[in-house]
């Protein structure tokens, strides 16, 4: 099983760095799936999945941005309440600690995608199939 | 390994080195007075006269000479030889203050060489070396002492200057030089733009060595310098007053020979003025033995170091200064408490996850000084937990305060953020008003 690639960004907190981000993944024509922006004062990380992850990374590196690749999960959860519940405490149980998380809904699907960061993916891939959880493919998200 | 350019005076006995500091002081003293209106006054202010300079412990007798002295008699007033003696004119920049000038007769130049051809050899540098001198050409004495000092030994010189990078690299594959000389901030730079062209210097070039120095650098950068290239880095000593850069380390790498033939160095309490023991750390204080244009007696350079003059492994007698902990002039006074550039350095270059460029930032916030110490991330030091790049900030005021005994604000920063050098690297911007 291939792991979704999650690309991960230094950033110092300043006017247009986010922007500069968004022109060198488009003029590549990369396509971000999903984005969050975690800040801590005079820097932040910017998390993303995107369509073509490998070349996301390459031409971001060549612009000289401090990134990384991370294996992230991306799980259907139910868009009703309770549906982040299930997940989560399927894998408070089971001992495997959520690192961070964000969520997004796509367009065609009625669900909505929960990006898990994990300490133990394997494990958390295990016991989210014993409770039914779709995990997304590589391929699944790619097509979105 | 390496041997002597001139192994008689580079392994003359104590006794025998001695007495020729003591007659050349004696003949200096002789000469500034009488040739010299500025150090004829100033001795009678000192009531000394050249009679009274009868052993070498006899120097403390004299008055102390210092940087604003050259200013306040701008641009020749202290020089000793008329201006048909003098065949060359060095300008220092005037960076914190008025620009001072140096000049040099032909027997300086000459002995400046010498210098300089003595510790090139000493680093195990000959006839078959390509030197490739990247300190500034011009006014600045790095570029030109470099280059007089190589061709003397018989190396081949490559006069690049600074700038113009990726050209530098190119050059250093294409003419197989085996040694730089530049400041260290330069070299972490062509490192950097080196690994952008894909090129390792370790095994793409013949580079060997490294002649480092006109400014102040730590141990720690030696390691990063050396481990990253497997080259041999050096620390070179010198500064425009006493002639330009004069001195390296020798092979061995325990201190910077000082040739006692051409120079008196005596280390003193900056605050009682008297001489600390071998070992101790103090100011540095130059009289020049044997040089005519521009001859010092007691020059306060106002560099902190230590000397050792016992001799050493390598053979050579002559006594031994340990690398600069700093210039007075670069020391910060941060709440209080002296800060030195160079220990800020040296913590931060123990830390893998940053970079080799850096910068100081001191600020005044209400009553307060404020540090903030900008360090690049690397790509290795990189985790996308912000928890740990938190704490990665935590431990590097952690271990800047445990050194410097104040707390520092630490940023982090995008590489490539902090300004590159190509000569002697800003480090500090103090906006205090003060």
């Amino acid at each position: 099983m291939t792991e979704i690639k999650q690309i991960s960004l230094f950033v110092e907190n300043r006017p247009g760095r986010t922007a500069k981000v968004a022109k060198t993944l488009s003029d590549a024509g990369v396509n971000i799936r999903a984005l969050t922006i975690a800040e801590a004062g005079d820097f932040g990380v910017i998390r993303m999945v995107l369509d073509d992850p490998e070349k996301g990374y390459k031409v971001l590196k060549e612009n000289a941005f401090t990134v990384s690749m991370t294996d992230v999960l991306a799980v259907e959860m139910k868009d009703s309440p309770g549906g982040l519940y299930e997940i989560v405490n399927t894998l408070g149980e089971n001992k495997v600690n959520v690192d961070y998380a964000y969520a997004f809904v796509t367009a065609k699907a009625e669900r909505a995608m929960l990006i898990l960061r994990v300490d133990d993916i394997a494990k958390a891939r295990k016991v989210l199939g014993e409770k039914n959880v779709k995990i997304a493919t590589k391929e699944e998200i790619q097509a979105i | 390994m390496s041997g002597y350019w001139d192994p008689h005076i580079e392994r003359m006995p104590l006794e025998d080195l001695h007495a020729l500091q003591e007659d050349r002081l004696k003949s200096v003293v002789r000469y500034v007075y009488d040739h010299s209106a500025f150090y004829r006054r100033k001795f009678m202010e000192a009531g000394v006269e050249p009679g009274d300079i009868r052993t070498l412990a006899d120097v403390s007798k004299l008055p102390f000479t210092r940087k604003v002295d050259l200013r306040d008699n701008y641009p020749t007033g202290m020089f000793s030889a008329p201006k048909s003696q003098v065949v060359r004119y060095h300008v220092s920049s005037g960076t914190t203050g008025k620009p001072t000038v140096v000049g040099y007769t032909k027997g300086d130049i000459e002995t400046w060489s010498e210098s300089l051809a003595r510790a090139l050899t000493s680093i195990g540098l000959d006839s078959d070396d390509v030197v490739q001198v990247g300190y500034g050409y011009g006014l600045f004495t790095g570029g030109l002492g470099l280059h007089y000092g190589a061709e003397r030994i018989g190396a081949a010189v490559l006069p690049v200057g600074t700038g113009n990078t990726e050209r530098q690299i190119e050059l250093m594959q294409d003419l197989g030089t085996t040694a730089i000389a530049c400041t260290p901030s330069y070299f972490l730079h062509i490192m950097e733009v080196a690994e952008k062209m894909g090129i390792s210097i370790k095994k793409d070039t013949k580079l060997k060595a490294g002649i480092f120095g006109a400014e102040p650098w730590s141990l720690e950068t030696r390691k990063r310098i050396e481990d990253a290239t497997g080259i041999n880095a050096y620390d070179i000593y010198g500064t425009s007053e006493i002639s330009g850069p004069l001195f390296t380390e020798c092979h061995v790498k325990k201190g910077i020979h000082v040739w006692a033939d051409m120079f008196l160095i005596e280390v003193l309490d900056p605050k009682t003025d008297e001489p600390v023991a071998d070992g101790e750390t103090g100011e540095l204080v130059f009289t020049t033995l044997h040089k005519f244009a521009l001859p010092l007696i007691r020059y306060r350079i106002g560099d902190l170091s230590i000397m050792n003059s016992e001799p050493c492994e390598c053979g050579r007698t002559h006594p031994r200064i340990m690398r600069i902990l700093g210039r007075t002039d670069d020391m910060l006074i941060i709440r209080g408490i002296n800060v030195f550039p160079s220990q800020v350095e040296s913590v931060l270059m123990n830390i893998p996850e940053v970079g080799d460029h850096w910068e100081i930032l001191v600020d005044r916030k209400g009553p307060l000084d404020m540090m903030t110490v900008r360090v690049e991330l690397t790509q290795a030091g990189f985790s996308d937990k912000i928890g740990d790049l938190m704490k990665l900030k935590k431990n590097i005021s952690k271990e800047l305060k445990g050194v410097l005994n104040i707390a520092a604000e630490v940023d982090l920063v995008e590489p490539g953020t902090i300004p590159r050098s190509m000569g002697k690297a800003k480090r500090v911007t103090d906006n205090r008003k003060v």
